[in-house]
C-alpha cells in the first residue's frame, strides 16, 4: 500500500495555495476599464516614439476593419498566407475571431485590447483546467485500450493508471463549473456566446455563427458536456470497482470478463464524445473555423501526455520503491509509447497545418495567420519541443530504459502539450495580447497541486498490485 | 597438424540454450550454430554483441534527408524559383511545408534501403551465393553447434555434448572437408 507522505501533501498545497494567489493577481490585474486600456495604449505608442506612433495608431484603426471582414468576399490580408517573419505592421491584421469583433464595428481599438486582457485570467484557468483534465482522461482512454487489447505488460501499472484517472471527478466537476460559469455569461471568452449574435437586428450580429446555433448554443452545449462527463466518470468508476472485486474474487474472472466489455464500450462511447468534446471545448474558440481532424489532434495531444504521465509517475513511484515488479521494460514500453504519440501527434499536426497552408482559402488559412503572426516562437517552438525533442531522445532503445532520460523527455512533452493546449485556446480569446505571467502559471500551479493530491491520494486507497487480473503473472516477467 | 571440428545435433531449442551455456561455461569454442528459426535469447548466451545496423540506419535516414533538402532546395529555390500556383519559393522555409512529404519519404527510403542493403553484405548475401550449410535437416527441424575441437581431448568433449543433450555428434577433419 502506497502512503501519501506529507512531503507531497505540502508540496501540493503549496502549489494550489501559490496559484490561486497567483490567478487571483491576474484577475486583479485587469485594467479597470477601456479609459485604462486607451492610456496604456498612448503610453506604449509614446514610447515608439511620436511620428512612429501615430501611424502605428493609423494601421491598428486600418486593422480594426479587416479583423470582421471574416464574411465579407474581400479578404485581402488572408490572401498573403504564410508570413515566416512577425513584422510590428502585420501583426495587427490578424484577429479574425477576437472576442466582442461583432462589437468591433463600432468599437475603438482600446476597447478590443480590453475585452482581450479580460479574457486573459479566464482563459489561462481554462487551459490550466482543460490540460489537466486531458490528462486524466487520456490515460483512462490508454487504460481501457490496455484492457481490450489483453496487453500482458501493463496490469503492473493498472492501479497508476486508475489513480491518475481518477482525476477526471474533480477535474470533470472543474472543467464543468468554469463551463457553466462561462455558459452564464460571467466571462466571454467563447465569441460565439455573445447576446445577439444571432439575431439580424443586433449590432453583435455574425451571420456564420448564427448559421451553427443549432449545434452552439449553451443549453446544448453545456448538455452535451454533462452527458460527456458523466459518462467518461460512470465508466472510470465501474472499470475500478471491477478491479479491486476482481482482486478480491479472482476464480472464474468474472469481474475480468465484465471489465473487459465496459472497456470496450467506453471505447467507442469515447471516441466519439472525445471528438465532440473536442469541437466543443476547443475548436468553438475559433467559431469561423473548421478542421475535419481537430478531434484527432486534441485526442493525440492528449493521449500522449496521459502515456508521459503515467511513465512519471510510475518512475516516481518506483524510486520510492512501491512498484517492485515494474523493471525498465516496463520503462521502455511506456517511453516507446511517449515517442510514438509523439510522432502521431507530430503527424495530425502537420496534415492540418499543410494541408491548410497549401490550398490557403482565405475562411480556413485564418486560424494559422493568426497563430503564425501573433504567436510565431510558441507555435513553431511548441512544435520543435513536442517532435523534435522525444524524437531526437528517446529513440534510442537504451536511453528508454533510462530514468532520467525518461523523465527530461516527459517533463519536455508536458510543457509541450501545456503550449499546444495555449496555441489552441489563447488566439481566439486574448488574441495577440498574451503573454505568459501570473494567471498562466498560476492556473497553471493550482490545477497541478489538486491534480497531484487527488491522484496520489486515490493511489493510497488500494494496493499498487493489482492482484487478481489474469495477465498479471505474465505481467510481473515481463522482459524486452 | 589435423585440426577437428565437432557438429553436435540438438532436436529443441530449449536444450540447445542450456547447452550453449553449459558449453561456454567450460570455456570450449562455439564457432558456428545452425538454427532453422530464430531462438529467442541465443545470442546472448552466445555472448554475441549487440547489432549496430540501427545506428547505420539513423545516418542512411540522415543521409536521405539531406539529399532531399538539397535536391529540392536547388530545384525549387535556386535554380528556377517559379511562381507556381502561388506558392512562395523565396526561401527553403517559406515554402517547406510542401516540401516535407518528400523530405519524410526520402529519409524512409534510404535508411530502409541502405540498412537492407548494409545487411546483406555484413551477412554475406547475395543471389547465386553458394549456401554453407552443414547438415540439411538444419533448415527443418534440427539445431547444430560447431564447436573447434582443436587441442581438446576428443572423448572427454564428446563425452560432454552427449551430456548435454546432443542427439548425435559429428567429428569432422577440417583437412578433409
Amino acid at each position: 500500500m502506497y502512503t501519501l507522505t506529507t512531503k507531497l501533501k505540502v508540496f501540493a498545497i503549496v502549489l494550489i495555495v501559490l496559484g490561486a494567489v497567483f490567478t487571483t493577481i491576474g484577475f486583479l490585474a485587469v485594467p479597470a476599464d477601456e479609459a485604462a486600456v486607451e492610456q496604456m495604449l498612448a503610453d506604449e505608442a509614446a514610447a515608439h516614439g511620436g511620428g512612429h506612433g501615430e501611424s502605428h495608431e493609423m494601421s491598428e484603426d486600418h486593422s480594426g476593419d479587416h479583423s470582421n471582414n471574416m464574411h465579407e468576399a474581400e479578404e485581402a490580408h488572408m490572401e498573403t498566407g504564410y508570413v515566416t517573419d512577425n513584422d510590428v505592421a502585420h501583426s495587427e491584421n490578424a484577429h479574425t475571431t477576437t472576442p466582442h469583433e461583432a462589437e468591433d464595428h463600432t468599437g475603438s481599438h482600446a476597447e478590443h485590447v480590453y475585452h482581450q486582457l479580460v479574457n486573459r485570467p479566464w482563459a489561462a484557468v481554462y487551459v490550466a483546467c482543460f490540460f489537466f483534465f486531458m490528462i486524466g482522461l487520456g490515460a483512462l482512454a490508454f487504460y481501457a485500450i490496455q484492457k481490450v487489447s489483453q496487453a500482458g505488460w501493463s496490469p503492473v501499472l493498472f492501479r497508476v493508471m486508475e489513480g491518475i484517472s481518477s482525476y477526471i471527478l474533480p477535474g470533470g466537476i472543474l472543467m464543468f463549473i468554469l463551463l457553466l460559469v462561462t455558459g452564464l455569461g460571467l466571462n466571454h471568452i467563447f465569441t460565439w456566446m455573445t447576446p445577439g449574435i444571432d439575431d439580424p437586428t443586433s449590432e453583435a450580429y455574425d451571420h456564420i455563427v448564427a448559421g451553427k446555433t443549432g449545434f452552439l448554443n449553451v443549453p446544448f452545449w453545456l448538455i452535451r458536456a454533462g452527458i460527456f462527463l458523466v459518462g467518461w466518470n460512470l465508466y472510470r468508476w465501474n472499470i475500478r470497482r471491477f478491479g479491486l472485486k476482481q482482486d478480491d474474487k479472482p476464480e472464474g474472472n468474472v469481474w475480468y470478463k465484465k471489465a473487459f466489455k465496459h472497456s470496450a464500450m467506453f471505447l467507442v462511447f469515447f471516441i466519439v464524445t472525445e471528438s465532440i468534446m473536442a469541437w466543443d471545448w476547443i475548436l468553438s474558440f475559433d467559431p469561423h473555423w473548421f478542421s475535419t481532424l481537430f478531434g484527432w489532434y486534441v485526442f493525440a495531444s492528449m493521449i500522449v501526455s496521459a502515456v508521459t504521465t503515467i511513465a512519471l509517475v510510475t518512475i516516481f513511484l518506483k524510486g520510492k520503491g512501491y512498484l517492485e515488479f515494474v523493471n525498465d521494460s516496463h520503462i521502455h514500453d511506456l517511453a516507446k509509447f511517449m515517442f510514438g504519440f509523439s510522432i502521431f501527434w507530430t503527424y495530425l499536426w502537420f496534415s492540418q497545418f499543410m494541408l491548410i497552408w497549401y490550398s490557403n482559402i482565405p475562411e480556413e488559412v485564418t486560424y494559422f495567420v493568426t497563430r503564425i503572426e501573433d504567436y510565431n516562437l510558441l507555435f513553431f517552438g511548441m512544435v520543435a519541443i513536442n517532435f523534435l525533442f522525444p524524437l531526437l531522445i528517446l529513440m534510442n532503445s537504451d536511453f528508454k530504459r533510462v530514468n532520467w532520460f525518461v523523465v527530461t523527455a516527459g517533463i519536455f512533452i508536458l510543457i509541450g502539450h501545456y503550449l499546444d493546449i495555449y496555441v489552441m485556446v489563447m488566439p481566439g480569446t486574448v488574441g495577440a495580447s498574451w503573454f505568459i505571467g501570473f494567471p498562466e502559471i498560476g492556473a497553471f500551479m493550482f490545477f497541478a497541486g489538486i491534480f497531484l493530491w487527488y491522484v496520489f491520494n486515490t493511489m493510497t486507497k488500494a494496493p499498487l498490485l493489482a492482484k487478481g487480473d489474469p495477465y498479471l503473472g505474465e505481467s510481473k516477467h515481463f522482459h524486452y | 597438424m589435423a585440426t577437428h571440428k565437432i557438429h553436435a545435433l540438438y532436436n529443441d531449442d530449449d536444450i540447445l540454450l542450456s547447452a550453449v551455456k553449459q558449453i561456454r561455461e567450460q570455456h570450449y569454442h562455439i564457432e558456428e550454430v545452425f538454427c532453422p528459426f530464430p531462438v529467442h535469447g541465443l545470442e546472448k548466451a552466445m555472448g554475441l554483441s549487440d547489432t549496430r545496423l540501427a545506428i547505420n540506419a539513423f545516418l542512411y535516414g540522415i543521409v536521405g534527408l539531406a539529399v532531399a533538402t538539397v535536391m529540392m532546395n536547388y530545384i525549387m529555390i535556386e535554380d528556377w524559383p517559379q511562381n507556381i500556383g502561388g506558392k512562395p519559393s523565396f526561401s527553403y522555409l517559406q515554402n517547406m511545408p510542401a516540401f516535407v512529404p518528400i523530405m519524410f519519404e526520402l529519409t524512409v527510403f534510404f535508411a530502409a534501403h541502405l540498412m537492407v542493403i548494409t545487411f546483406y553484405l555484413r551477412s554475406r548475401l547475395w543471389p547465386f551465393k553458394k549456401a554453407e550449410n552443414p547438415d540439411v535437416r538444419t533448415t527443418d527441424d534440427h539445431f547444430l553447434m560447431e564447436l573447434d575441437a582443436h587441442g581438446e581431448d576428443i572423448d572427454s568433449i564428446t563425452k560432454f555434448l552427449y551430456d548435454t543433450g546432443a542427439v548425435e555428434l559429428v567429428l569432422i577433419d577440417k583437412e578433409n572437408h
